[in-house]
């Protein structure tokens, strides 16, 4: 945290949170937090002519842990994809040396969200045996603040105690886990699916029981909904659905998003959602088979935007060559069948498990085409745009280092229409989305809530991250674009959004010039539940290990302190 | 009154056994039981009780004997060295922490060097195929349980897991395994009869050199194709018998070693034994696991991997990016084509393991052995600095063969003076800083570095 007094003076502030949008202004910065005023000796930075925004939130994205981990090692390839990917641009003022494009390196994930103003970032899926490691590497990334999602839905504990309804002992469990792994909140990937796979099988519908359990993903979610709003958690429930990627998944879609009916958000962090439902992309596909295969965004959407209590992150198709990565185990075996590539897999005893498959999404081919537009189109027919955030599911629909290029298509009718032009079988996917009809371009303000105030709050951070408000983080992004006369080519929001002109962390300049400067000060957020002990959980748990079902000791499986250095811990009190 | 440690983690084999419990003296400076290891676990252990280990870095004088010399003449020496280097190699690894790992990772890439680790002599053919073909794989509890098929390919756990098929392949009782030995089938591959073949209920004894022929029969019959009657040394029917066992499993394990990587085929063996695995998977579950020698030696292809996205031969030397090209830049090659002009040897032992000629040429050019004990290098080197034994007396992360990430601890107290990996890395590092002028990057790493005993866990 940096002390001291900074100005940044004459830009055009646009800042959801105190629906501000483009008036010129300045934002005063004392000890690391935003303030009122300054004294006439801070330090000025000239943001004149120029956007300012709050520090970017990313609220899904793989980029610590050991499927991001067994992705880069079994990618040699991926570090050889040339241009400005190949070196960045830090390494050269003797930072640390960077590597990796859909999977970068520790060190080029930090430098690169940095440069694009990030100051957040959500690691998506935390085995919870595997989350030393996920923490090692969240150590040894610079800069950008982390926290990390241990995953329930398939975990032997949640599925036998919701078998047996037991919501509070549920409860219980993931209060101990997420203390165990220092994780931050509920992530269910393929409820029940992922189990399943351990036997090579999976549940496709919500209905499917889930082999030995005998309990159906529905009553998985609906339960981790119940567990999660007693304990009353930062985050709602982060659910990535079951039968994701297939034609037709649409209706299983809002079918698992319909759980969240008649559920209230019971927390004291401001977070209006019962549940997150990430790279909704992915799960809304129309169409019997790979032929007819096409866009549901706006069936989908017709439910979201009418549904307050759910909140929803995009999933955007970038048109890369990238590689998947997913805890949906047999998800990752079914696209291994279909497109032959090496297939890694991880599955962990009790918990989860997790797949990696390199996938090229090539605009030649129509159900690539149509996933891109897919995603664009959930954007663009959303209401809401607190409630709809920008990822491209990283790096599994495309890398993070895209997210300006999914900022120029959802600003530019024009930009979409010329990748559409060079699209070879354009007429086909027209036929098939709608995304040609759509006129509508969103505004920089929408932009702003749609990675940095929606985020924020959905994350239950809207306190500290994603505005600029007094006593809020000192996090602070100056992008090269001018809110009066935004230029007709859109390459340049791009551009602008790639490097930013500034960046400021903590009250510390980090970027200058689309240059990193400074490694700052990362912190690891992590939430604490205190509540009374739970004495079946207790016994349930030590069994487990005393009796042998993990290979490990129960004293090495808890996250030590000095893996995680600088915690920021949430803490939530939950009454006896 | 002596304390008994229980959950220590054993620095030996692959299988990272953590459920050891250590009998130490009340001043926590001596070992005096080791419970639950095996025969060379418990022994790693009261080695650290040993009067004679090293104390203090030993020097290279003129006439060719060692002398000691204060840990910072070390520490300077090995900063300058390998700062005049061109070409610095960096390698070992097998048995040191994460910590230490991503330490020499800094000092490495200020110098200019090559960063390589043990399986590049080992487990690197495995590698290889994992970058053709993918893995399969999943933790050990997995196959313990679940595994109703095991099959030791290439393998000898009995001799180089002691504990492997008791703690997670053959014996113990898993939750869908609860009658454990007499659940499971186990098909042996192997040339000789091991004592894990003795234990198999069915041993394949092939002709030495051919597993990839063999692995690729068992796909052709899996397939539904037909065979010649003899492949490898081993009837149709036999070979036929053992697909169907594979294939009628709940669960197949596929446990691969040495046998595979070294002999005639290497990679390609791996490749296919891979394929295998993937298309047993079109039937029912199957997973595949490298045997990892040393108890950490899955971890510099971690910490690497997230480091500089490669696992080993890791050329830092062109300062804008990572290289890796396994044959140009791996340590054994590098050496018999005399490229490299310092040699860091650090937790491994290359002058043993090594063949004689790289070994020749490396000790042309600056020799120095990071390492606890005395050993084979530490014998041949200019410079050797001791070091704590991680596991032992200094704890760490480790990765188990499946690469689950273990937090070992220290039983006892470290030598007085002498520093873990980690520090005397960050301390070469600084004084390289010093040298060149430029301003250390920690990142978060150096700040806040405590150990504490692990808090109660509920």
């Amino acid at each position: 945290m940096a002390s001291g007094e900074m100005i940044v003076k004459g830009g055009f502030i646009i800042d959801p949170t105190r629906k501000i949008d483009g008036d010129v202004g300045d934002v005063a910065i004392k000890d690391g937090k935003i303030v009122d005023k300054v004294s006439s000796s801070a330090k000025v930075i000239d943001a004149k002519g120029k956007i300012v925004m709050a520090g970017a939130v990313d609220v899904h994205s793989h980029v610590a842990g050991p499927k991001v981990n067994a992705g880069r090692l079994m990618r040699p390839e991926d570090k050889f994809i040339s241009g400005v990917f190949r070196s960045g641009m830090a390494q050269k003022n003797g930072y640390r040396m960077e590597s990796g494009f859909s999977i970068p390196s520790v060190f080029k994930t930090g430098y690169d969200y940095a440069r694009m103003g990030y100051t957040f970032v959500m690691e998506a899926a935390m085995p919870p045996l595997l989350a030393p490691h996920t923490h090692e590497e969240i150590h040894d990334t610079p800069i950008i603040d982390e926290a990390a999602l241990p995953v329930f839905a398939n975990n032997w504990f949640v599925m036998e105690y919701l078998r047996k309804g037991e919501v509070e002992n549920t409860a219980s469990y993931i209060a101990w886990l997420l203390k165990a792994t220092k994780g931050y909140g509920v992530k269910l990937v393929n409820p029940g699916g992922t189990a399943a796979w351990a036997w090579g099988l999976n549940c496709l519908s919500l209905n499917d029981p889930v082999p030995y359990f005998e309990i159906t993903p529905a009553e998985i979610i609906k339960g981790l909904i119940e567990a999660n709003e007693y304990l009353g958690l930062p985050h709602s429930v982060h659910l990535h659905q079951n039968n994701l990627g297939n034609p037709g998944n649409y209706p299983d879609t809002i079918a698992a998003l319909k759980i969240a009916e008649g559920f209230k958000a019971r927390n004291k962090f401001g977070r209006e959602q019962v549940m997150h439902s990430t790279h909704l992309q992915f799960h809304s596909y129309g169409g019997e088979g790979w032929k007819d295969f096409c866009s549901k965004a706006k069936e989908v959407m017709d439910y979201v935007n009418k549904q307050k209590n759910i909140t929803i992150d995009l999933g955007c198709v970038t048109l890369d060559e990238t590689t998947t990565m997913t805890a949906d185990g047999p998800f990752e075996h079914h696209l291994h069948s279909l497109n032959h590539l090496k297939w890694t897999n991880v599955d962990v005893e009790m918990e989860t498990a997790a797949g990696i498959v390199p996938y090229i999404y090539d605009k030649n081919v129509t159900p690539n085409a149509v996933q891109w537009a897919t995603g664009l189109e959930l954007a663009l027919f959303a209401k809401d745009m607190n409630r709809t955030f920008i990822t491209t599911d990283h790096p599994n629909a495309g890398p993070f280092t895209r997210y300006p290029r999914v900022i120029k298509w959802l600003m530019s009718k024009k930009a979409r229409e010329a990748t559409i032009a060079t699209m070879k079988n354009s007429d086909k996917m027209i036929g098939l989305t709608n995304i040609h009809t759509m006129d509508r371009e969103l505004t920089l303000f929408e932009i702003a809530q749609m990675t940095r105030s929606g985020p924020a709050k959905c994350l239950g951070l809207g306190n500290v991250y994603g505005g600029l408000a007094p006593g809020m983080n000192a996090d602070v992004g100056i992008f090269d674009l001018n809110y009066k006369n935004l230029p007709s080519d859109a390459e340049k929001i791009e551009t602008a959004f790639q490097r930013a002109a500034c960046f400021i962390k903590g009250g510390e300049v980090i970027v200058r010039d689309g240059e990193v400067v400074s490694h700052g000060h990362k912190k690891t957020v992590w939430v604490k539940v205190k509540m009374p002990e739970n004495p079946q959980v207790t016994r349930d748990v030590s069994q487990a290990f005393t009796q042998g079902t993990y290979t490990v000791d129960i004293r090495n499986y808890p996250v030590r302190e000095y893996l995680a250095p600088h915690q920021s811990v949430i803490d939530v009190n939950v009454e006896a | 009154m002596p304390k008994l440690i229980k959950g220590v983690g054993c620095p030996y084999c692959g299988s990272s056994c953590d459920d050891i419990e250590v009998l130490v003296s009340d001043d926590e400076t001596k070992i005096l039981e080791v419970h639950n290891a095996c025969i060379i676990g418990t022994n790693l252990f009261h080695h650290a009780n040993d009067p004679t280990r090293p104390r203090l870095p030993r020097r290279r004088q003129p006439d060719g004997s060692m002398k000691e010399i204060p840990y910072d003449e070390a520490i300077d020496y090995m900063a300058k060295t390998m700062l005049a280097a061109k070409k610095p190699l960096v390698y070992g690894f097998g048995s040191t922490n994460c910590e230490g790992m991503s330490a020499v990772a800094r000092i490495a890439e200020k110098s200019g060097a090559v960063l390589d680790n043990c399986a590049t002599i080992c487990h690197g053919p495995s590698f290889l195929a994992i970058f053709d073909n993918g893995y399969p794989s999943c933790t050990l509890g997995e196959a313990k349980n679940r595994a109703d098929v095991v099959v030791f390919w290439g393998c000898n756990p009995m001799h180089a897991h002691p504990r492997h098929t008791s703690r997670y392949s053959i014996f113990p009782r898993g939750y869908f395994t609860q009658k454990g030995q007499m659940q499971r089938t186990v098909l042996c591959v192997d040339p000789r009869e091991t004592d894990t073949a003795k234990l198999a209920d069915h041993h394949l004894m092939l002709d030495q050199g051919h597993d990839y022929e063999l692995f690729d029969a068992f796909r052709t019959v899996l397939r539904g194709f037909e065979i010649p009657d003899v492949v490898a040394g081993i009837p149709k029917e036999t070979i036929k018998k053992s697909v169907e066992i594979m294939k009628n499993a709940k669960f197949c394990m596929i446990f691969f070693g040495m046998g595979c990587t070294h002999t005639d085929g290497r990679n390609h063996n791996i490749d296919a034994a891979i394929s295998l695995t993937r298309d047993l998977n079109t039937h029912t579950k199957a997973s595949i696991m490298a045997m990892r020698g040393h108890y950490n030696i899955a971890g510099p292809g971690q910490v690497w991997a997230w480091q500089f996205g490669f696992p080993y031969c890791i050329d830092l030397s062109k300062g804008t990016h990572a290289h890796m090209n396994p044959g140009e830049t791996s340590s054994v090659d590098l050496a018999m084509r005399d490229e490299v002009d310092c040699f860091v040897n650090v937790g491994a032992d290359a002058g043993a393991h090594f063949p004689i000629q790289p070994v020749q040429h490396l000790k042309k050019h600056p020799f120095i052995t990071v390492d606890p004990n005395f050993n084979m290098a530490s014998e041949i080197s200019d410079l050797h600095i001791p070091v704590r034994i991680a596991g032992v007396d200094e704890p760490g992360v480790v990765y188990r063969m499946d690469n689950v990430p273990i937090q070992f601890r220290a039983v006892i107290k470290g030598l007085p003076g002498v520093p873990s990996d980690e520090e005397l890395f960050n301390k070469v590092y600084e004084r390289m800083c010093e040298l060149t002028k430029t301003e250390p990057i920690w990142l978060a790493a150096k700040e806040d570095r405590r150990y504490p005993e692990s808090e109660a866990v509920i």
